[in-house]
């Protein structure tokens, strides 16, 4: 009874290294996620951070990728964002799904538009959207790899488990997230009073018309994720790079409120000496995106109501 | 003006003025940042920073950072921006309180990430919260860290939460910790008001079996021995911060132990002619090689590793503690979430239904004697009855008292739970990871802890459910809840099917069976008042000896719960399967919304499960079942 448990084996091969320890606890909690949520659903901005998400859930699950991939469409993302979304869905043979705001874009509610502000905007085309799609209120639209082109889906069920791409190093308030992280029925999010979360066990029993928002990437950094794509070989959308006019995307978004930043890197290795040479050390990676600029805590206040 | 232009140890940085900004040359190299090959660098070191409400633990924080460079300027910007237009004076835990509520506040109400590097390694710092509502918050930092940083006010000394504090990092496996004496300028900076601190928080850990690494005297809103070291306070010649940070050991994963995986789960996909059935899950400790004999617990079953799998990469012949892996079997034996995979030659788990273990309860609602949770260790998932107190410790002032009927909010006890079915776990002073489990209250995460004791062991099960085997169904209401085409009729028939032969008395209420007399109905109302007659129905045939096997459309989770209450022996199973398939299987659209059950005895996926299979299932759990009471 008192002896304490050791194996007669005990030299270790290999160390893992930082990328497998990021690797092995974002594989965990897709696999939690899988297991805990029959409705899933995992959101896919096109970014860099929500694709390696996707390639994460091909190594969770051996290859395969069993849940709906859910892409909110404004209609002013940058077209490239949507043809290197349909050419990837087509060659992973992923299930993909969008969903829009369709009546605000019919009543030109958008900031394009001239009609409404920044931050509006992203509520009516980003937020509403996301939660009508979640819901099922909202249309969704499935490619359908037999006909190579986008159906209305029959299925209206409301996600229960929705995995997202959040990381802690992005913005303030993505700092305080959870990996599981419970919303209340109108996609609210009560940062006060959030479940506890060790020892690998977390909040995935909810209360009917909740639903938890999972976030496996929480612990990444950028620089981990330019290094990931890079050892893993993951395809991107070439926005990111220089096309030769000594300009490229940090962060993707809508074309409107997105800005390129000044740099030549034209590849995933120029990427990663870019970051390390500590070019972008005192520039926040989401300072091209508009919308969070536009109050006190413009991001903080779009994630309350269930921004990603 | 590069803040740091030389050693770090030895440099002071510049003062900062109301106005100075301690970046604003961007071409003197950062030591911090000059780090050649992250490939060299250590993986990443959690740190939890804990200590009583305003005892300084963001500030601290926030001037660490400024003063290694490891901030982005927009946040520095943002915040004092913010700072100015409410005419606030700028501090430097406003970097890391980024929330407009904890600003409005001025407390931390989270655990916040933030990540950090020194030439030695990266860290990953945990800003606990102080204040004792938020307590939770504090747990979640530290169950993540492999060190802690324990900070306290010289003004103040040893508070509530110190204690508190210290005694959850020992609960929850936080050996490595460093004791930093903050506003040491509250005491004239005295080496001998320090030394008192020192002797009186030494004698305290010490009664919890903590020993700190270093005490350290710092100034944290300067900047004193945390980066830099202190030219005010000369006399001490311990570590820095950051130095005592670079000290601690990283924990290498349980390597040495034996293997124990938490099963996840067990992936067959079959598209695109994947015909591999895969054992998915995290190493908790030790280590799996292809040929290895493994023994599933509490099952008991065992075979051989055929194979490891991996996407993107070569398979491996051996993974280790930390690593999610995923293996194939030799043989196609059936085994399940919730199991415990394990090593035949290496020390084997315990299996038991009754569990002596320390708690720390986090609820609003107090954990109450007699109750029923659920409890999760490992993978695994079992509704958990608090059978005794034995004591409760009072966390702050470590006072133990007998006799409670109820543990609340954040106090320590030692309990007896017994378990609905016999789960597999090691004890707390044999192996740490697979001892620790949660307790779930009404949804949430509630408490926490680890098991000290079995105190009865079930054995592992090893009758067969193989094909054909005779199962007898003790008097019992059997009820099968799910969506139209999750298959509970089929299942209900396999069941009976199985027990035919066993001389129990089964019944079937399905819709072949009572359809004509007890209509489905149209609405919502309908459906239930059918579910509630039938669950009476039930009930009294069960009173009468039979095991009743109900398999009909009950959405509500009321009806249902009725249907449990007038039962006396109740038994729900959940079957589900993705939308895709119970459309398939024709489900119709304009179905009446269906309430899942929150804490069915049993969840079979039907999408992934063969009929053989979740009828094994059923039944594995039956005899499980029987068998402890």
């Amino acid at each position: 009874m008192s002896t304490t448990l050791t194996a007669p084996t005990a030299s270790r091969a290999s160390r893992i290294d930082h990328l497998d320890q990021l690797e092995h606890r974002s594989v965990h909690l897709l696999r939690e996620a899988y297991a805990s949520f029959p409705h899933l659903a995992m959101l896919w901005s096109i970014g860099k951070d929500s694709t390696v998400l996707l390639w994460l859930a091909r190594k969770a699950f051996f290859g395969h990728v069993p849940m709906p991939l859910v892409h909110i469409d404004t209609s002013f993302k940058i077209p490239e964002m949507i043809q290197y979304r349909d050419r990837l869905a087509a060659e992973w043979r992923l299930t993909v799904i969008y969903g829009q705001n369709e009546e605000a874009l019919a009543a030109k509610q958008t900031f394009p538009d001239g009609n409404v502000d920044r931050l509006t905007c992203c509520g009516n085309l980003k937020t509403e959207a996301l939660r009508r799609t979640l819901s099922g209120e909202g249309k969704r639209y499935r490619f359908d790899h037999k006909l190579g082109k986008y159906v209305v889906d029959t299925n209206t069920e409301p996600y229960t488990g929705v995995i997202v791409g959040a990381r802690a190093d992005e913005e303030g308030s993505r700092s305080k997230e959870r990996y599981f992280s419970p919303r209340s029925g109108e996609n609210n999010w009560n940062i006060a009073d959030q479940p506890p979360e060790f020892w690998n066990q977390y909040a995935t029993e909810f209360a009917p018309g909740t639903h938890v928002r999972i976030h496996p990437l929480l612990d990444w950094t950028e620089l981990d994720i330019w290094e990931y794509i890079e050892r893993e070989r993951i395809p991107t959308v070439s926005l990111y790079y220089d096309q030769g006019k000594g300009e490229r995307y940090r962060s993707l978004g809508c074309w409107p409120c997105t800005k390129s930043v000044t740099s030549d890197a034209r590849n995933v290795q120029e990427i990663i000496v870019e970051l390390k040479s500590g070019r972008f050390a005192n520039i926040a990676e989401r300072s091209g995106r508009a919308q969070d600029k536009d109050d006190g805590g413009g991001l903080e206040s779009l994630r309350r109501e269930g921004y990603m | 003006m590069s803040v740091l232009s030389g050693s770090v140890t030895t440099t002071r940085p510049r003062r900062l003025d109301e106005e100075g900004l301690p970046f604003d040359d961007e071409t003197a190299p950062n030591p911090f940042r000059a780090i050649a090959d992250p490939a060299e660098v250590e993986a990443r070191m959690g740190i939890v920073i804990v200590g009583h409400v305003d005892h300084g633990k963001s500030t601290i924080i926030g001037r660490l950072l400024a003063d290694t460079g490891t901030l982005p300027e927009g946040r520095l910007e943002q915040i004092k921006d913010l700072c100015a237009r409410t005419s606030k004076p700028f501090e430097y835990a406003f970097l890391l309180d980024a929330l407009k509520d904890e600003r409005a506040q001025g407390i931390t109400i989270d655990a916040a990430r933030v990540f950090f590097r020194t030439p030695k390694r990266r860290y990953l710092i945990l800003d606990a919260p102080g204040h004792v509502e938020f307590l939770k918050n504090m747990v979640t930092g530290a169950a993540r860290a492999e060190a802690a940083l324990l900070v306290l006010d010289a003004g103040e000394g040893i508070q509530e939460n110190t204690r508190r504090h210290a005694y959850l990092l020992s609960m929850l496996g936080v050996r490595q910790i460093a004791v930093v004496v903050n506003k040491m300028d509250l005491v004239g900076c005295r080496q001998e008001a320090f030394d008192e601190f020192a002797r009186e928080l030494g004698a305290f850990l010490a009664t919890i079996d903590m020993t700190p690494a270093a005490i350290i005297p710092v100034i944290g809103r300067d900047g004193d021995n945390l980066a830099m070291r202190s030219t005010t306070m000369s006399w001490y010649t311990g570590p820095t911060v950051l130095e005592a940070l670079d000290a601690f050991r990283s924990q290498g994963e349980g390597v040495e132990g034996p293997f124990r995986m938490p099963v996840q789960a067990v992936f067959k996909f079959t598209n695109d002619g994947d015909d591999r059935r895969i054992v998915a899950g995290t190493i908790d400790s030790g280590r799996l090689r292809v040929g290895d004999e493994v023994v599933f617990y509490p099952s008991g079953k065992r075979t051989r590793v055929k194979s490891l799998e991996a996407f993107n990469r070569v398979a491996p012949s051996v993974a280790g503690a930390g690593e999610s892996t995923g293996f194939t079997l030799a043989q196609q034996i059936y085994v399940t979430r919730g199991e415990l995979a394990t090593l035949a030659h290496e020390p084997q788990p315990v299996t038991a239904t009754r569990i002596r273990a320390s708690i720390f309860w986090l609820g609003a609602r107090p954990l109450q004697l007699g109750r029923n949770y659920t409890l999760k260790l490992g993978t695994a998932r079992v509704s958990a009855h608090l059978e005794h107190i034995e004591r409760v410790l009072d966390a702050s002032t470590l006072e133990s008292v007998t006799g409670r009927t109820a543990v609340v909010r954040n106090e320590v006890a030692d309990c007896v739970i017994k378990l609905r079915h016999p789960i597999a776990f090691d004890r707390a002073s044999e192996l740490a990871a697979t001892s620790r489990f949660v307790l779930v209250d009404n949804f949430n995460i509630s408490g926490g802890g680890v098991v000290r004791d079995a105190l009865t062991a079930a054995t592992p099960r090893t009758t067969s459910t193989g094909d054909g085997a005779v199962v007898a169904l003790r008097p019992s209401v059997l009820w099968l809840t799910g969506e139209r085409g999750a298959g509970k009729s089929a299942l209900a028939r396999w069941l009976a099917g199985r027990a035919e032969h066993s001389g129990a008395k089964v019944e079937i209420l399905d819709d072949d069976t009572v359809g004509a007399l007890f209509p489905a109905g149209e609405s919502r109302q309908e459906q239930d008042l059918r579910a509630r007659r039938l669950a009476w129905l039930a009930s009294r045939l069960e009173a009468h000896g039979a095991a009743v096997v109900v398999a009909i459309d009950s959405a509500d989770e009321e009806a249902r719960r009725y249907a449990r209450s007038i039962a006396s022996e109740f038994v729900e199973i959940h079957l589900n399967a993705s939308p895709e398939i119970l459309e398939a299987r024709g489900r119709s659209r304009d179905g009446l919304a269906y309430e899942a059950p929150v804490q069915p005895e049993l969840r079979l996926d039907t999408g992934r499960l063969s009929l053989d299979e979740a009828g094994a299932e059923v039944i594995a759990w039956l005899q499980e079942w029987s068998s402890q009471s």
